[in-house]
């Protein structure tokens, strides 16, 4: 039973309670972070302001998802002509035409791995330079949670329809976003669901439509899994369009999750929206991605997260599944703003970047080289390593993963890859010292401080007197900035948002 | 305002790569299916070679090769013999023609044709096979069955099992050696079963890449700052974790960059699982105090396309075989076998009947593979019928947890009913 907390953590936070560590923190969690000046004017906004410019993707113009220039043809299946023709050579041992046709694939393969090479640095240029971050954050949300990686299905134009999808649906309605995940054809390819027919269901796509996209395990049967793969059979693609294969979907009736009737992949969906477990499971998930990270294994959190989390299930089934409400509740609540909750998080590698980028004002430098550090710290878009998605939190962190975050971050602020040697650059450091006062400038530990407070949330007296004296030494206001904050990006604290 | 920022405006891009290739982590395999008879016990040919088993004072390694994605047992160890096999994979199973005979006291059994480097090794002797091994009420999600292979606890919650070996080690409950040294594993993720209370692995990748690039000029300053922070990380919130584990890493960068330049003593196969066992023999060469490494190997979750002698599994199968085969040529070259106990486990085994995508599913029980001078070579256990079925899948006839003990008990010498939480019967797979 979840016990009434003593205050109601649910409640709007205050308006005057709302300054600027509370607007640092919502920008670095409903974004990914802002430069002092934008931490400022949010925090003059007030809370609600602020979270509503934040929730307002629609009336904030940005460039639209279809510029990156990609095709769609790229990857191009076998005409049944050319079927015909390939079965034959294999039959007659044809091994000139058999290489034709393998020198082709292998053509197309290559020129399909440029291409999501190329979607990797588009949609990382999208997070680091868009005006609603929101909007970019949960589509990478998405991405972790319908997990679907290029490695197995090996069609870039796929992966990108699918982060079309969740830019679409982004902070729309889980439900939608359900019935439209089962006419995926990435999501097709990657669970098997392709090769789906009614005399041989696979069960790949039913088991994890309900153990990771909607219910989480223990909410459903062995028996559901197995009906729901039926419901499933047919549901499959050609080219880049979703095709139901009515002579291979099995009509027969079934019973999925205490329904019983011929039910179809659309039915299986809504026989799922109808339990409380599923609201439950994407609220809970929700919160660790937004607020703080859970136990492992859906065990239970602290009372007063657990009352979150059943607040924000209630929303979420009050507004039939809109998610916007229920994001907007848990943005402004008390609760988001506690001790426990704020600088208590481990940044995502995608977000250390753009993070580190759009609140340190640090040159973005080379995107190739952004996507490649990106997945050696344990996150490369389009190749989550399982079905599951990133598991996030402490996982992301191992001794490795920490030298390539803090070398990042050197990398940022002085264009120097591990492997140089090289002289180091620095960046424009007007953008982070605004809001310090110019006569406070001269003052090695005022600035210390402020670079502290900005890039972790708060200032310790021993950390403000070592980068004091490397202040004190540098040459120039440039070089004594960029060099503090290689070293506070250094700092384990600096993992945290 | 805007939340726009235009990261072009402030700089040039420059094309040039942040690392130097990381590697990539594939896949290969190991379960062995093994025959219906039980035939613990019985051992094959004696041992060749003149590698001596390390005694109780010298440093004692445990290898852990984790096959990613549930390998398909039953076509690494094939019941080539048995009729309800072949019926049940009309596409995909071993014929007896296009696979290797295990031995000759098994009539029936074989090795994947591509293992015939692990065959060598189980004609030396150096390799023991057990048969059927999964645990009661067995489940078939990746995430949820990897869970239970890695903390030991059928529930999937709670440390590791290696991580809480460590614990024992320096809480004073075991008898065996120091364990002060933290685990090795290659890869990006802490595996969980290196995950104890107090105890974490270290993991990196690219070992060149494993130390911190800022400016020697800074170098000092960097190092306060993290012991600073570490000194006061007592607790288990995320920032101590957080200063912990940077301080760990600071302190192995220069031990492990200096142990892996070392020029191996054979040739390794390319593969991932090839470099990463390469870098562990050269840390054990080194004399790196660590006791237990951790190598991972994936892409055995073969729902389509699986093939059979040849084809993606095969792949697999080699990589794995390969892999092992040059790192215990190694590890004789060094004199250093004796000390080396390698053990191979994935989280399930598949189906017995394949599928409608030439592959098959989520099954349970699977053959496992501990390699080493000190091993009783041979099979041990019984294989799980192939008549007798739950929800078509084998039942399996030995605990994971009854191996992990003989790990814990015969060879690391530690206590296995401590870290493992109850009592298990010994196999008898470490020779005393």
């Amino acid at each position: 039973m979840v016990v009434q907390p003593q205050y109601a953590p649910l409640d709007t936070i205050a308006g005057d309670r709302f300054g600027m560590p509370e607007a640092r923190h919502l920008l670095l969690r409903a974004g990914f972070g802002g430069t002092p000046a934008q931490v400022r004017a949010m925090a003059e906004m007030g809370p609600e302001a602020a979270v509503d410019l934040l929730l307002d993707t629609e009336g904030t113009p940005f460039r639209d998802d279809t510029d990156g220039g990609f095709s769609g043809e790229v990857i191009v299946p076998l005409t049944p002509a050319q079927r015909s023709a390939y079965r034959r050579a294999q039959q007659t041992g044809d091994e000139d035409t058999l290489a034709r046709f393998r020198g082709e694939r292998q053509r197309q393969q290559r020129a399909d791995r440029e291409q999501i090479r190329g979607m990797q640095r588009w949609w990382l240029e999208r997070i680091i330079e868009t005006p609603k971050p929101l909007e970019e954050k949960m589509t990478l949300f998405w991405h972790g949670h319908f997990a679907t990686s290029y490695r197995t299905i090996e069609n870039s134009y796929h992966m990108l329809m699918q982060n079309r999808l969740f830019r679409r649906h982004a902070l729309g309605n889980v439900g939608d976003l359900l019935f439209s995940i089962i006419r995926d054809p990435a999501m097709l390819a990657y669970l098997d669901n392709n090769d789906s027919r009614r005399d041989a269901p696979n069960e790949n796509l039913a088991r994890e439509l309900m153990e990771l996209f909607s219910l989480g395990a223990g909410n459903y049967s062995e028996r559901d899994i197995k009906e729901g793969a039926r419901a499933l059979t047919g549901y499959t693609f050609e080219g880049n369009e979703f095709v139901l294969d009515r002579r291979n979907h099995d009509s027969g009736t079934k019973a999925i999750l205490g329904q019983r009737g011929a039910i179809d992949g659309d039915g299986f969906v809504r026989a799922i929206l109808a339990q409380r477990a599923c609201a439950g499971f994407i609220a809970r998930k929700l919160y660790g991605f937004f607020a703080t990270d859970l136990p492992q294994g859906g065990a239970e959190a602290s009372r007063e997260t657990e009352h979150v989390i059943s607040g924000l299930t209630d929303d979420l089934i009050g507004a039939r599944y809109e998610i916007k409400p229920m994001l907007r509740r848990l943005l402004l609540s008390r609760h988001f703003y506690t001790y426990d909750v704020m600088n208590a998080r481990i940044r995502s590698p995608i977000e250390l970047i753009a993070q580190t980028i759009r609140s340190l004002g640090a040159p973005a430098r080379s995107l190739s080289v952004l996507a490649d550090a990106s997945a050696s710290m344990g996150q490369n878009l389009f190749f989550p390593p399982n079905v599951a998605g990133w598991p996030g939190g402490r996982t992301w962190i191992s001794s490795s993963t920490l030298f390539v975050r803090q070398n990042l971050c050197v990398y940022l602020l002085t264009g120097r890859l591990p492997s140089d040697e090289g002289p180091s650059d620095s960046i424009d450091v007007e953008i982070v010292l605004d809001g310090l006062a110019p006569s406070r400038r001269d003052v090695p530990e005022a600035v210390a401080e402020h670079l502290l407070r900005h890039a972790t949330g708060f200032a310790i007296d021993e950390d403000v007197a070592i980068l004091s004296e490397i202040l004190k030494d540098a040459s120039s206001i440039r070089e004594g900035v960029t060099k503090a904050l290689v070293l506070v990006t250094s700092m384990p604290k600096y993992q945290l948002c | 305002m805007s939340l726009h920022l235009n990261p072009s405006d402030a700089n040039a891009y420059t094309r040039r790569r942040f690392l130097h290739g990381t590697l990539a982590f594939a896949s290969a395999s190991a379960f062995v299916p093994a025959f219906l008879q039980d035939v613990t016990g019985l051992l094959p040919q004696a041992r060749a070679g003149t590698s001596s088993v390390a005694g109780a004072d010298e440093g004692r390694v445990l290898v852990v090769i984790q096959l990613s994605g549930g390998n398909d047992g039953l076509n690494m160890l094939a019941p080539v013999g048995l009729d309800e096999y072949r019926r049940a994979r009309p596409g995909i199973s071993l014929t007896e023609r296009d696979s290797i005979a295990l031995d000759g006291r098994f009539p029936g059994l074989s090795l994947h044709p591509s293992m015939d480097a692990v065959k060598e090794l189980y004609d030396q002797g150096l390799c023991s096979i057990v048969q059927g091994v999964g645990y009661p009420n067995p489940n078939r999600s990746h995430f949820k069955s990897m869970d239970i292979w890695q903390t030991a606890d059928l529930s999937g919650t709670g440390t590791g099992w290696l991580g809480r070996y460590f614990d024992s080690e320096c809480c004073g409950f075991g008898g065996g050696e120091s364990g002060s040294a933290p685990s090795i594993a290659i890869g990006g993720d802490a595996p969980s079963a290196l995950e104890g209370r107090s105890s974490r692995p270290i993991v990196f990748e690219d070992p060149d890449l494993f130390r911190w690039s800022g400016a020697a000029s800074l170098e000092s300053a960097a190092q306060d700052l993290v012991e600073h922070a570490a000194t006061e990380a007592i607790g288990d919130s995320p920032a101590d974790f957080l200063a912990r584990t940077a301080l760990d890493a600071r302190v192995n960068s220069e031990t492990i960059r200096r142990a892996v330049s070392l020029e191996p003593l054979v040739r390794y196969p390319g593969s991932s699982l090839g470099q990463q066992l390469q870098m562990i023999a050269s840390m054990i060469r080194a004399g790196l105090p660590t006791r237990v490494y951790y190598a991972v190997h994936g892409g055995f979750d073969t729902h389509a396309g699986q093939g059979g002698a040849r084809g993606r599994h095969s792949q697999l199968l080699r990589q794995l075989s390969d892999a092992i085969g040059a790192f215990y040529n190694d590890l004789g070259k060094q004199r250093n076998d004796g000390r080396v106990l390698t053990m191979t486990f994935s989280e399930f085994g598949r189906r017995l009947g394949q599928n409608g995508s030439g592959g098959t599913d989520h099954g349970t029980a699977a053959p496992l593979m501990l390699f080493g001078p000190m091993v009783k070579p041979g099979l041990t256990g019984r294989h799980p019928s192939l008549r007798q079925l739950q929800d078509g899948d084998l039942i399996h006839t030995v605990d994971f947890r009854n191996v992990y003990n003989d790990v814990l008990t015969g060879w690391l010498q530690a206590d296995g009913q401590a870290v493992l939480g109850a009592r298990y019967r010994q196999l008898g797979l470490i020779r005393t």
